[in-house]
């Protein structure tokens, strides 16, 4: 009986400490789920109410409960599919050649031998200019009349880059390459540094040579990762707007959804039919995250433990 | 027990908390004191409108102090931030510097007040028709017009002995020109923005017919229009086409015609002072004719811009503000405005004045026509915005048009504007 009663007591003094951690967890939290209530799951939600209105900000009082018809006008719409082609073209793009270039970069930050903070810090300064100013940048530097671009050897001075659906493409694209690869390049860095220096000296020790180590050591150790850099930077450029606005405002056949989404919103100030284009984005995203967390495994907080 | 008071007191402090950001935010939308009325409006670089303001504030003997909220300094830009504030139905708003683009959809929606009786007739008296009909939805008058802006053709008197009368003739100078190797470029604004919809509608204008008839009426008379459409796909394939004609505004236009390689332009007259500053061996030989015709025989309609003054439905000095307009547009403050940053007066009148020919050298006559006979936009649909994109996604870029064939874009064009009338489906 004595030997038997003190780890029950033992026990249930545990479970109350965890309980009571439990509710000072959830006491903690609180103010951080309150506020994330406020401020993202009532505009989400007010968005998918109104994207079932006829409403439009200019035409008070007229209007109502209209079920999906937004939905389906905006799905019928060959400018929707038209702008989504050009954002999926413009995200797959741009986050292939980002990936790449990222890597090599981090590589390089990785075994900088001399002035590694310099290289760091310069690597870093395109992502610490504000998008919209990049784009200035970039479209004054390709604007046939003011720019440098045209000057250059080789290229024809009377080139007018975003007169074009392709040539303002590629703008776009080295604009936004530009500006995140630091992003990716930085969160692959951190993936190197997790791996350990003694696992590439045994791997030499048994004879692998430089690609060999790369492909069966550092890529795979990297994978969540490179996943991690791949989903935000993915999720990012699908909702590409200001290096569009900047340089075509959408013309040429480059506009993207956000742009799109814009015009209904902002500018027309059609609430139903701008929340529906905004809802069926965040669907896209959302589909987008989905995805690279089953397919491709990215790791979500708290899985691990879960696994184990 | 210990537990719970804490558990309390955090409830507390978080309730605190919350309430204290909804106060603040409440205090932020608080409505203007007693007799400040707050006028919002671009931030004119010639800073005409302040010294009016000044003025009529000075004059009212301290009843009323107008002070200034500056919008962006393009028209899309300064509609965003109005129409969000008035959908609010924001009171900090007093005086309304508007578009004059923007009269249908602010006052269909409710949120500009009419001009009645006397004060009515006291702010439209003597000024240009054209420009009074920008201020007018459904027969009533909603604003004040303060100034008004318009096109002409810029050419260079050393290459041609005559300003082309029309288009055509225009692009086959300019094609003769380019092939001497002697610059004979066009400059119009057809980049995908409102400035592709000024020349559109100047031309539709021109050619004849017009793109709305009334506030939901779609006129676009077959050929006509097709004339009209035409000329924007001969301009923007013949060689004599800027090769960034589908990326043009008014200030890219401005520059190229500074550094001589065009022969021809239309644009307002700001680019006349700005030459004269900065490229004065292009302005010795630049010089100013009418707006071009689409056929010989008929008078252009040049393009109508410019800014109209409205008071808010939901200010709460709404008295003072439109005592404060009708002191603001008065003749010296026009005046004013014209000498500081170039802006033409609504006031028929004003132009016989030789200080207005100071002002607009050489060009007061041509100017003053192309104020009578412009022809606005279609700024009696509430749903001008609509309009405004249909037409660029119709019509950009021009080398799509097909100069032989238009209509194709002619279908293209009256479907989106019957769209827009409609106020349905993506744009």
């Amino acid at each position: 009986m004595e030997a038997s009663a003190e780890p029950v007591a033992r026990t249930r003094a545990a479970s109350d400490r965890t309980r009571s951690e439990r509710r000072l967890g959830w006491m903690l939290c609180a103010p951080a789920v309150i506020a994330m209530l406020l401020v993202t799951a009532y505009p989400i939600t007010y968005a998918f109410v109104l994207s079932m209105q006829d409403i439009d900000l200019r035409f008070p009082g007229e209007g109502g409960f209209v079920g999906l018809d937004n939905y389906v006008t905006v799905l019928t719409s060959s400018l929707w599919w038209e702008d989504l082609f050009n954002t999926a073209f413009i995200t797959a793009v741009t986050v292939s050649i980002e990936f790449v270039l990222g890597f090599a970069i981090a590589l390089v930050m990785y075994r900088a031998i001399f002035a590694r903070g310099v290289v760091r810090v310069s690597v870093l300064i395109p992502y610490g200019i504000i998008t919209v100013v990049a784009a200035f940048s970039w479209f004054y530097a390709f604007d046939p009349e003011s720019g440098f671009v045209n000057n250059l050897p080789l290229v024809d001075a009377e080139k007018a880059w975003f007169g074009d659906r392709w040539s303002a493409f590629t703008v776009i694209i080295l604009a936004e390459v530009w500006k995140t690869t630091p992003f990716i390049a930085l969160l692959l860095l951190a993936g190197l540094t997790t791996i350990d220096e003694g696992l590439y000296e045994a791997a030499k020790v048994d004879g692998a040579n430089a690609v060999q180590r790369f492909f069966r050591i550092t890529l795979p150790l990297m994978k969540p990762a490179i996943v991690v850099a791949l989903l935000f930077r993915t999720l990012d450029a699908f909702r590409v707007f200001d290096t569009v606005f900047i340089m075509t405002g959408g013309g040429q056949q480059t506009e993207s959804l956000s742009i799109l989404g814009y015009n209904q919103l902002i500018s027309r100030l059609n609430l139903g039919l701008g929340s529906a284009v905004s809802v069926l984005i965040f669907l896209l995203v959302l589909t987008i995250a989905f995805m690279f967390v089953r397919f491709l495994g990215a790791s979500v907080p708290g899985r691990e433990r879960e696994a184990r | 027990m210990q537990r719970h008071r804490s558990s309390l007191a955090l409830v507390a402090a978080l309730a605190a908390v919350v309430g204290l950001g909804l106060l603040l935010a409440g205090c932020g939308g608080g409505g203007s004191d007693d007799n400040t009325l707050r006028w919002f409006i671009f931030n004119e670089p010639g800073g005409g409108p302040q010294q009016a303001a000044r003025q009529c504030s000075q004059q009212s003997n301290g009843r009323y102090q107008i002070e200034f909220d500056f919008l962006p300094a393009d028209a899309d830009g300064q509609r965003e931030q109005l129409v969000r504030r008035l959908g609010a139905e924001d009171s900090t708003i007093d005086i309304i510097g508007m578009d004059v683009i923007w009269t249908g959809e602010f006052a269909n929606a409710g949120w500009i007040e009419e001009w009645t009786g006397q004060q009515a007739d006291a702010v439209s008296q003597g000024v240009f028709d054209s420009v009074l009909e920008t201020a007018r939805y459904e027969g009533r008058l909603y604003a004040a017009p303060i100034w008004t802006n318009t096109q002409l053709l810029w050419y260079r008197s050393d290459r041609v002995d005559q300003p082309p009368e029309t288009w055509d003739e225009m692009i086959e100078e300019g094609v003769r020109l380019e092939e001497n190797g002697e610059g004979g470029r066009i400059q119009v604004q057809a980049d995908r923005y409102e400035g592709l919809v000024v020349w559109a509608n100047a031309l539709i204008a021109s050619a004849g017919t017009e793109i709305l008839s009334g506030p939901e009426q779609i006129d676009l008379a077959e050929g006509p229009t097709e004339d009209a459409l035409a000329i924007m796909g001969r301009i923007a394939r013949s060689p004599a086409a800027a090769p960034d004609i589908s990326t043009s505004d008014e200030d890219s236009g401005r520059l190229a015609f500074q550094d001589g390689g065009s022969a021809f332009m239309v644009n307002y007259p700001f680019v006349h002072p700005s030459a004269k500053e900065e490229a004065p061996n292009v302005f010795k030989n630049m010089d100013a004719a009418p707006y071009p015709r689409v056929e010989a025989g008929r008078q252009s309609a040049p393009p109508l811009g410019g800014i109209n003054l409205a008071v808010s439905s939901f200010s709460d000095n709404k008295e003072l503000a439109f005592e404060a307009i009708e002191c603001l547009i008065q003749p010296e403050n026009q005046i004013a405005i014209a000498e500081a940053g170039g802006l033409p007066p609504v006031l028929e009148e004003l132009y016989d004045r030789p200080v207005i020919e100071e002002i607009y050298p050489g060009f007061v006559e041509i100017l003053r026509e192309a104020i009578e006979t412009a022809v606005p936009r279609p700024s009696q649909s509430p749903a001008y915005q609509d309009l405004s994109l249909a037409i660029q996604r119709s019509l950009h870029p021009p080398a799509d048009i097909d100069p032989e064939d238009p209509a194709p874009t002619y279908d293209r064009l009256r479907d989106y504007v019957q769209q827009a009338v409609d106020v349905e489906g993506l744009l």
